[in-house]
């Protein structure tokens, strides 16, 4: 691990095996550091590993071998427990999926985190809930159902879900993959925004070329290993 | 950093289940079943079961002391076991059968803590004659008062009054069985003959059904002092003591205590009725098996919708999970639906399962019978309760505890 303070996030010889159909070294000694504000995009083809790699580094996964520190804590020997609230107060994930929870409102959603967390008050985090969608355009659509809504809002709503706890760290696996090309841009410009204006960090992993030219840094993977 | 305690999981909960009303409610209807049969049936067969001991009870004490005949013994008793005893002539001694001081052995019965009902009785085969017409039976000389506390008389009574047998000496209450055979009716005259010789002109004050008609067509009950007459006999004369004990399951184990303390034989309504007591303990055995089998059964039935519910929900455990909710919360979330579901469903149960007692015990069996003998067993309506919600409570628990321990991942990749 390196001494810099500039280290948000960092792993060292991260390795993962599959067991089926049969023993597979999906990962193979991953080592490297993201800095505070940076914009990091991981691209490869199916099954280089980006995708598992990123589910580690979210804490998703915890069956993996060497090491992982988020804000100078060391993660691997972490409980779940301890793992659920760093996720919780953190890391925003954003999935290819909107994995939204179909009963609740827009709102909710967004606000759940956010009550787990238990920071602010409920009127604190309903104003911020607010304010989060309508900084993505969804303010008319806070109270609809989650599964009343086009493709793009509901991309655009677990997005605002991430980012109510302030995360440390956003992490999206293929969030325009879901999208025609013009809620893609329109998720696209909130990433941009989000590490320009807020300097937030992200990391992402996308097929999207375009996506991936428009971050700072672009880690290339292929058979389980980072080639560029 | 946490400074506020939100009630997220509650929350969500009771989200899952008000906006999936119809499913939360065939949820609690799988809890209403199991527990609406579970009740059901434990009250037949309880309700089964303990017409069957009342009907053992109508004249059977829990505990009867008595002396038996004996062989008159050698007055004196050579102690050298190398001679032998010779006793001429040996009998039945005919004082044999009589209890010493009746009313001191009474008396310390009482004081006994378990003890809820003493009574001395006497008994004897007579004859009872009207005209030419003639039946054999028993008679039983009872203070009536006693004898009505400790059996429940006046609610086997078909015709007059039992208390009129205190306020008229010859008084007889007669089994209508005896009436029928006799063409007896109330406040007719009898002739009872005893075995002695003694005949004896009594009138009917009240006549006795008890439903079992081996008693109905032999026993009648008179005052104590009648019967000793009959058997020639004076006040002291006692040929029985019965006696009702608080829980008659553990008559048997006071027979050692009374024998010490009388020094007569006791006998336990078990060993009396050896049949009867083997047929309770084999119905005993079924019903548990049963109620077991039942318990099984619907424990399995909750377990497995509950366990669905929950499955069905897996995604957004994982969803739950990656944005923060612990394990822990997670249990937190799925058992408190679990509970609601349960208690929605126990409620239901409750007024299915008293809907069916009560269906049930208006069904004319007739016979010794007459109603179905089901009735309402606060005790089985309380374990119902219990085990719903115990079994809730696991069939939540223990699928929500497996999904709990899970990588979010790991439930995605599905």
């Amino acid at each position: 691990m390196s001494n810099s303070d500039n280290i948000l996030l960092s792993t060292q010889g991260v390795g993962k095996y599959f067991y089926e159909p049969e023993k597979f070294k999906v990962l193979n000694d991953i080592s490297f550091d993201i800095k505070k504000g940076e914009f990091v995009t991981m691209i490869g083809k199916s099954g280089s590993g980006k995708s598992t790699l990123l589910y580690i580094l979210s804490t998703m996964d915890t069956d993996y071998e060497g090491n992982l520190w988020l804000d100078k804590e060391n993660l691997t020997q972490q409980s779940k427990e301890r793992l659920a609230e760093i996720r919780n107060e953190k890391i925003g994930f954003v999935f290819q999926f909107h994995y939204l929870l179909p009963e609740f409102s827009c709102l909710k959603n967004v606000m759940i985190p956010a009550l787990k967390l238990g920071k602010y008050s409920r009127e604190e985090i309903e104003e911020k809930a607010y304010k989060t969608l309508s900084l993505l355009g969804l303010k008319d659509q806070a109270l609809k159902s989650a599964s009343k809504l086009s493709g793009g809002q509901q991309q655009r709503v677990a997005i605002a879900r991430a980012l109510i706890n302030d995360p440390k760290i956003i992490m999206g696996d293929e969030p325009t993959g879901n999208l025609d090309s013009k809620n893609t841009s329109i998720v696209f410009d909130i990433f941009k925004q989000l590490t320009s204006e807020f300097n937030q960090t992200v990391i992402a992993v996308t097929h999207d070329n375009d996506f991936a030219k428009a971050s700072d840094r672009i880690i290339e993977m292929a058979d389980g290993r980072i080639i560029g | 950093m946490k400074n506020y305690q939100h009630n997220i999981n509650g929350e969500i909960a009771y989200t899952h289940l008000f906006s999936r009303k119809k499913q939360t409610f065939i949820a609690a209807l799988g809890v209403t079943v199991g527990i609406a049969i579970f009740i059901f049936m434990n009250s037949l067969m309880n309700g089964f079961e303990v017409a069957s001991t009342e009907s053992l009870f109508k004249s059977t004490p829990h505990i009867r002391i008595y002396k038996n005949d004996a062989i008159s013994k050698a007055l004196v008793v050579n102690k050298d076991t190398n001679k032998i005893n010779v006793l001429a002539n040996p009998k039945i001694t005919s004082e044999s059968k009589k209890i010493v001081n009746p009313a001191e052995l009474i008396k310390i019965l009482k004081n006994e803590a378990e003890v809820v009902g003493v009574t001395p009785n006497v008994s004897a085969n007579v004859f009872y004659k009207n005209g030419d017409s003639e039946v054999s039976g028993r008679i039983s000389g009872v203070v009536i008062e006693d004898q009505n506390a400790m059996f429940n008389l006046q609610s086997y009574i078909a015709d007059g009054d039992y208390n009129s047998l205190s306020g008229y000496q010859n008084g007889i209450i007669m089994g209508v069985g005896i009436a029928e055979k006799l063409n007896l009716r109330l406040n007719d005259n009898v002739t009872v003959t005893s075995a002695l010789g003694v005949n004896k002109l009594m009138k009917i004050v009240a006549l006795l059904q008890t439903k079992n008609s081996a008693i109905d067509k032999s026993l009648s009950y008179i005052n104590l002092p009648v019967a000793q007459q009959l058997q020639k006999q004076s006040p002291s004369y006692i040929t029985d003591i019965y006696l009702n004990v608080k829980d008659y399951e553990k008559a048997k184990s006071y027979v050692d205590k009374y024998k010490r303390l009388t020094g007569y034989d006791v006998e336990d309504w078990e060993t009396a009725n050896a049949t009867a007591a083997a047929a309770n303990k084999m119905r005993k055995m079924m019903a548990m098996a049963i109620s077991f089998s039942i318990m099984l059964v619907a424990a399995f039935g909750i377990y497995n919708i509950l366990n669905m519910t929950i499955m069905e929900k897996l995604n957004d455990i994982a969803i739950l999970k990656a944005i923060g909710f612990s394990g822990k919360d997670i249990v937190k979330i799925f058992v408190t639906e679990a509970i609601i579901i349960g208690v929605i469903g126990i409620i239901i149960g409750l007024c299915f399962a008293l809907l069916l007692v009560k269906l049930m015990s208006n069904l004319w069996v007739g016979g010794d019978i007459g109603f179905f003998p089901i009735r309402i067993f606060p005790k089985y309506f309380g374990i119902g309760v219990i085990f719903g919600l115990v079994v809730t409570f696991f069939a939540g628990y223990l699928p929500a505890r497996k999904a709990a321990l899970l990588d979010p991942i790991s439930i995605f990749r599905k």
